[in-house]
């Protein structure tokens, strides 16, 4: 007998939900899918509206997840007309999975216990590559596949080469998950890993809380990627208990050490620096010094990207006892309820708010543009968010730059780009 | 076997790379306008003349990236609206080429399709994964569509397969 192929972790997930023993990169294959995931804006009004012109029912509704986090909280006539179409096609469908105004779609679904290793899930949303982080292959579709996968529970795909990246050593002081993934934007642009999944490992990778997985996986969607991935182990084995996903299996879902790889990078941890992505593009990434003293009409740390507790802490330790400046306004939109939650207990929040910080509702808001921490015309702003495409937070005459939430709160304090590190090093309100 | 599993002989319209989502489908295109209408606009900006004279049956040839930006399936659905049969490139971004594939055109990764001219009569193959140039006599090699994929092409597309397939007598 032949020795099994040695497979990566993605293509062992493929090959399982395919019914085959092995896949290899540029095969296509046909996908049953464990979990279908859709928000306010992609499901019901426009997926399910082509479900039902099919005349089909969906394939298992166990199976589907809805999220509202698009058109929440506005009084805009659309957007209450989409609420009411979602609710109703989720009550006529018996929908049981469904989360109303809890957060942002990429963040409720596993803290509600939806996502495991191995499991092979579409979204209806493109940064649903954020399920990579729990050791599951998450892909982002358009609306009309979505109904197909509703109708059938199947999709094709072409099973996608990898591009692993290794990081070392761990992450400096000041320095996250963002500032790695704004560094690999700009070193192979937005469509450097096309096709691919990227699979991120190394110590560093492994050293990481689940929150700052999930910046790596999500914003894979801004290499030009099919999704990203990190194998699971007993960090995100403990959250997904926490949050009651049940058994979960680790080791079953490994990749092979010696699975083919289309390309590796090596990014040095310790020496990674604070980055910021200027307008109008994530690869315009460079080092925070670059643009250092850049004015800032606003500060905003929100988004599936950048608005984890662990986001909120990292600006409540810059912000920590000092005042925000007179010339920028500062927006926390949290990317939960839960989130908001936990911040509140353990006063992160207070944090913020006493620096001079609004408390958002949760939601998609200011990185879509919408809502109270929409850019204004011609104002220029940073943000946790994962584009900064024109137009995107704002009017096309505004600009604005992505940092992490180390750097965004620096900026909110100072009124400018600047490197965390400095206020860190200065210690609580000097 | 229906006729679009058979090969597919056109002109070609030939556009180098990293031809956009806004490019084929601009943002004024779609805003309170019906396809018919908005496909008229579709590579404005790149070739003005392209969707007025572009024939049925014609053949789309781009370089890398073709369909990088946004996942608006009004990409796809003017140059079929337009009259192209089948899409070459010597790659697609993800999402485009899944719209292209859902909305029931051919879409094939041909690393050679910068050896086609502008005007070349070319004959695809979408099962076999050849591209022959009629013009010039070269047969150039393209990645072959899995046969389930022909299937969904000819019936029409994506939602046009699952009708036939899930709801056979409607």
């Amino acid at each position: 007998m032949l020795p099994p192929t040695p497979m990566t972790l993605s293509e062992k997930i493929i090959a399982r939900a395919a019914g085959k023993d092995s896949v290899k990169p540029g095969g296509i294959v046909t996908c049953a899918v464990d979990l279908a995931m859709m928000h306010d804006s992609s499901g019901p009004r426009r997926a399910g509206k082509m479900l039902d012109q099919l005349g089909v029912a969906p394939w298992d509704t166990s199976k589907i997840v809805i999220v509202t986090d698009h058109y929440v909280n506005d009084p805009d006539p659309g957007s209450v007309k989409t609420q009411e179409i979602t609710r109703q096609w989720v009550a006529d469908k018996k929908i049981g999975n469904f989360y109303p105004e809890q957060g942002i779609c990429h963040v409720v679904l596993p803290e509600k216990g939806h996502l495991k290793p191995g499991m092979f899930c579409v979204g209806a949303d493109s940064h649903s590559t954020t399920g990579g982080a729990f050791g599951a292959f998450m892909i982002g579709v358009g609306a009309t596949e979505m109904t197909g996968v509703l109708a059938t529970g199947e999709i094709w795909v072409r099973v996608p080469e990898t591009l692993r990246v290794s990081v070392s050593g761990t992450l400096s002081d000041g320095v996250a998950a963002k500032d790695l993934i704004l560094k690999l934007c700009g070193d192979i642009g937005i469509m450097g890993a096309n096709y691919m999944v990227v699979e991120y490992g190394g110590a560093a990778v492994r050293a990481m809380s689940v929150d700052e997985r999930m910046t790596l996986t999500n914003m894979a969607a801004e290499l030009g990627a099919k999704t990203g991935i990190i194998a699971a182990d007993e960090t995100t084995a403990e959250m997904l208990a926490a949050a009651g996903a049940g058994d979960v299996d680790i080791n079953a879902w490994q990749g092979d050490e010696d699975a083919p790889v289309a390309r590796t990078i090596d990014i040095d941890g310790p020496v990674l620096g604070p980055q910021v992505a200027a307008p109008t593009s994530p690869e315009n990434a460079a080092e925070v010094a670059e643009h250092a003293g850049m004015s800032l009409g606003q500060a905003y740390i929100g988004a599936c990207t950048g608005a984890k507790l662990e986001d909120l802490r990292m600006a409540a330790r810059v912000v920590r006892g000092r005042k925000i400046a007179a010339n920028t306004r500062f927006f926390v939109a949290p990317a939960s309820i839960l989130i908001h939650e936990a911040a509140a207990v353990d006063g992160t929040l207070k944090i913020l708010e006493d620096a001079g910080a609004t408390i958002l509702p949760t939601g998609c808001g200011g990185c879509i543009g919408l809502g109270p921490a929409r850019l204004d015309e011609d104002m220029t702003g940073i943000s946790t968010t994962n584009r900064n495409f024109v137009g995107r937070a704002g009017p096309e005459s505004s600009k604005l730059y992505l940092a992490s939430a180390y750097t965004v709160a620096a900026a909110a304090i100072t009124g400018e780009i600047t490197d965390p590190r400095e206020l860190l090093a200065r210690g609580v309100g000097k | 076997m229906s006729a679009e599993k058979e090969p597919i002989e056109g002109r070609a319209w030939v556009f180098g790379d990293n031809i956009d989502t806004d490019q084929l489908a601009p943002v004024p295109s779609y805003m309170n306008k019906e396809p018919e209408e908005g496909c008229k606009m579709c590579l404005q900006a790149v070739d003005p003349d392209f969707a007025a004279s572009v024939g049925k049956g014609d053949v789309f040839v781009a370089g890398n990236n073709l369909g990088i930006g946004s996942s608006r399936e009004q990409a796809p659905q003017y140059l079929k609206m337009l009259g192209i049969r089948a899409v070459l490139a010597k790659s697609f971004a993800r999402i485009f080429y899944r719209n292209t594939l859902n909305y029931g055109l051919p879409a094939l990764v041909c690393a050679e399709a910068g050896r086609i001219n502008p005007g070349d009569e070319v004959r695809v193959d979408p099962l076999a994964g050849t591209v022959e140039n009629l013009t010039t006599g070269e047969t150039l090699e393209a990645e072959p569509l899995p046969e389930h994929l022909l299937t969904m092409i000819a019936d029409g597309g994506l939602l046009a397969h699952l009708e036939k397939k899930l709801t056979p007598g409607k």
